[in-house]
């Protein structure tokens, strides 16, 4: 033991308890222990109750197993788009570009199996490295020239825009010719029946990217280290993670994740646009990972929630619709949404405070 | 002092723009023991231990561990050369689990196709060498090694990264102002914490500017002033106004100390 100083000395008879806990908690202090804890509990809650009333109010109809997996074929794209978000929002940056990358990348897998008549498997091979190599452009920018992500994606969204028109000339690749030349493009449209509910392969392409990644992120050390990268990046480098990899890594990882969405859009969408909805998907994805509760601050967040997220729009929207609303209510609860979702991770990260 | 010093630096020098934060700084520390560096603010204290730890790489000057040459890039290189640091902020991630944390950056991964195939981690490893290291540290009042960090207490936070450094420092570790954010009760943790470490055989850098810790527990003292060291000095021949008197300016140290 060492020497104490004089002031020390009472000490000894000091209360050796240590920090004693009033286990009286409330409720609502157990809850948000619990929601801090087990963070896709909140989009996983608002997903099942958005369910069961759009289920009351509809009815059979909507409670149908083909309509349930009508909204899972729908929101597939934007999942698979949220669960790239969702990597880079967890390192506290945004990826603006991914919606364009999607683009690009669907072009570029149409023009090469169907213009320059290449093997259709290298076609998609050809697609999905290039959706790669914009999310290392991403990547290199962020990590080494230390740029900020929202600007640098800013930026690839207008440059990977203005490329794809320009190297497409806008031209749409007509479903049929998919279709004869390239059937491997098509390949996520295939579904399955099982009972009425009707399953695509997007579908199930989706469910598994997602519980893939939710294995990374929770049971690698790569997956350790995204979150402490977007926790505290200083703190990250200090304790010996090459955070500039890490981030690097994240970029490009999003950027072919774009691109494998492509690959799925291409199925749903049958031709192949240039001008397809950017900004919407765009949007949609970070709105998919906002409800799904991953922290724009980083470092929180469990890409299971992403998924939930993409759901409850899509079990909204399909909701709404049925029930005859404009479609603007759709949009007006979206919003709603979000800042509901923001105000809700504020609250479960004062568990700390 | 007849044994050779362990970690050395002959005349490094640090520049961040026009500012020279160390100039032709020198620095010893020999095996089993506890340095302490003193200095006022902006002596290059901080800049002289970046330099060791790998958190800043010199312009000039080396630095020999064990008699070799070495230049570390990053606080990963010099961790793998067995220096471990704990930082004035911890380097701790707060949503992370302590188990999580404490093997940050050299996670164990299962043996065998899970590990090497599916890169899984070993995570009943890792918390069983967790909770073994912070029970033989006395700071085992924490209940659930898989909580997240945020939710410690500060002297908690302290102790995991104290635990942290000790677990894995093979050579060297350096402990910059442990106790800076601390009550009276949890600093004489940390001080026991040190001693602690000390008996195991390794040597500690500390970083501090509180007098009384200083004198209590180091064996020697290096002063560190206007960006080099200025003199070292046993702590049972002078006192703490000495020591103060020196790193300030109001008196020259003898010239037995200079030559130290």
């Amino acid at each position: 033991m060492a020497q104490a100083q004089e002031f020390e000395k009472v000490l000894s008879s000091s209360d050796t308890s240590v920090a004693a806990f009033d286990e009286h908690k409330s409720a609502v202090k157990r809850i948000q222990h619990f929601l801090h804890s087990t963070p896709a509990a909140v989009p996983l809650i608002v997903l099942l109750l958005a369910i069961i009333v759009f289920g009351i109010t509809i009815g059979g109809r909507f409670f149908s197993s083909y309509t349930l997996t009508l909204i899972l074929q729908q929101i597939a794209i934007v999942g698979i788009l949220g669960a790239a978000q969702t990597l880079v929002i967890l390192t506290a940056g945004i990826d603006l570009s991914i919606g364009v990358i999607m683009v690009i990348s669907a072009v570029i897998m149409g023009n090469c199996a169907v213009s320059y008549g290449l093997p259709s498997v290298l076609a998609v091979a050809i697609g999905l490295a290039a959706g790669a190599a914009c999310g290392l452009l991403n990547g290199v920018l962020v990590a080494y020239m230390k740029l900020p992500p929202f600007i640098v994606t800013l930026g690839t969204w207008n440059i990977v825009m203005a490329t794809n028109f320009i190297y497409s000339a806008n031209e749409t690749i007509r479903d049929t010719d998919v279709d004869t030349q390239a059937p491997l493009l098509h390949l996520f449209a295939l579904s399955f029946k099982v009972g009425t509910a009707v399953l695509t392969l997007g579908v199930i392409a989706t469910v598994v990217l997602v519980l893939i990644l939710w294995y990374v992120l929770n049971h690698t050390a790569w997956g350790r280290h995204v979150y402490a990268v977007g926790d505290d990046q200083e703190a990250a480098k200090l304790s010996g993670i090459q955070t500039k990899k890490v981030l690097m890594t994240v970029y490009t990882l999003a950027g072919l994740i774009a691109a494998f969405a492509a690959w799925v859009s291409i199925g749903r969408n049958g031709s192949i646009s240039p001008s397809a909805a950017v900004t919407d998907y765009n949007l949609q994805a970070i709105t998919a990972t906002v409800i799904g509760g991953i922290s724009l601050f980083g470092g929180r967040g469990s890409i299971l929630g992403t998924l939930f997220g993409a759901m409850i729009v899509g079990v909204v929207s399909m909701g709404l619709n049925m029930l005859g609303a404009d479609p603007q209510w759709k949009v007006l609860l979206t919003g709603v949404l979000i800042i509901g979702a923001v105000a809700i991770d504020q609250w479960i990260r004062k568990v700390s405070a | 002092m007849t044994q050779e010093p362990i970690l050395t630096a002959r005349g490094l020098v640090k520049r961040y723009g026009r500012v020279t934060a160390l100039d032709n700084a020198d620095f010893d520390l020999y095996p089993g023991e506890i340095l302490a560096v003193i200095g006022d603010n902006g002596a290059g204290k901080s800049s002289l231990i970046k330099a060791i730890s790998g958190a800043a790489v010199p312009d000039e000057g080396e630095i020999r561990l064990e008699g070799k040459p070495v230049a570390f890039r990053s606080p990963m290189e010099a961790r793998e050369a067995g220096i471990e640091t704990v930082y004035q902020n911890l380097a701790l991630s707060p949503a992370l689990s302590i188990a999580d944390n404490m093997f940050l950056g050299r996670e164990i991964r299962k043996p065998g196709f899970l590990g090497d195939w599916l890169r899984m981690l070993d995570r009943p490893a890792m918390e069983k060498r967790a909770r073994d290291k912070l029970t033989e540290l006395g700071l085992m009042t924490i209940q659930n090694i898989s909580q997240a960090v945020e939710t410690l207490s500060g002297g908690q936070r302290q102790g995991v990264a104290v635990a942290r450094a000790a677990a894995f420092g093979s050579r060297v570790v350096i402990m910059d102002e442990p106790t800076a954010a601390l009550g009276v009760k949890e600093s004489r943790r940390v001080l026991e914490l040190i001693l602690d470490v000390k008996k195991r055989g390794l040597p500690i850098v500390l970083i501090s500017h509180n007098m009384p810790h200083v004198f209590e527990v180091a064996d020697r003292i290096h002063i560190h002033r206007l960006g080099r060291r200025l003199c070292v000095i046993d702590p049972k021949q002078y006192t703490m106004s000495d020591a103060v008197a020196f790193m300030t300016g109001a008196k020259v140290p003898p010239e037995a100390a200079l030559a130290a």
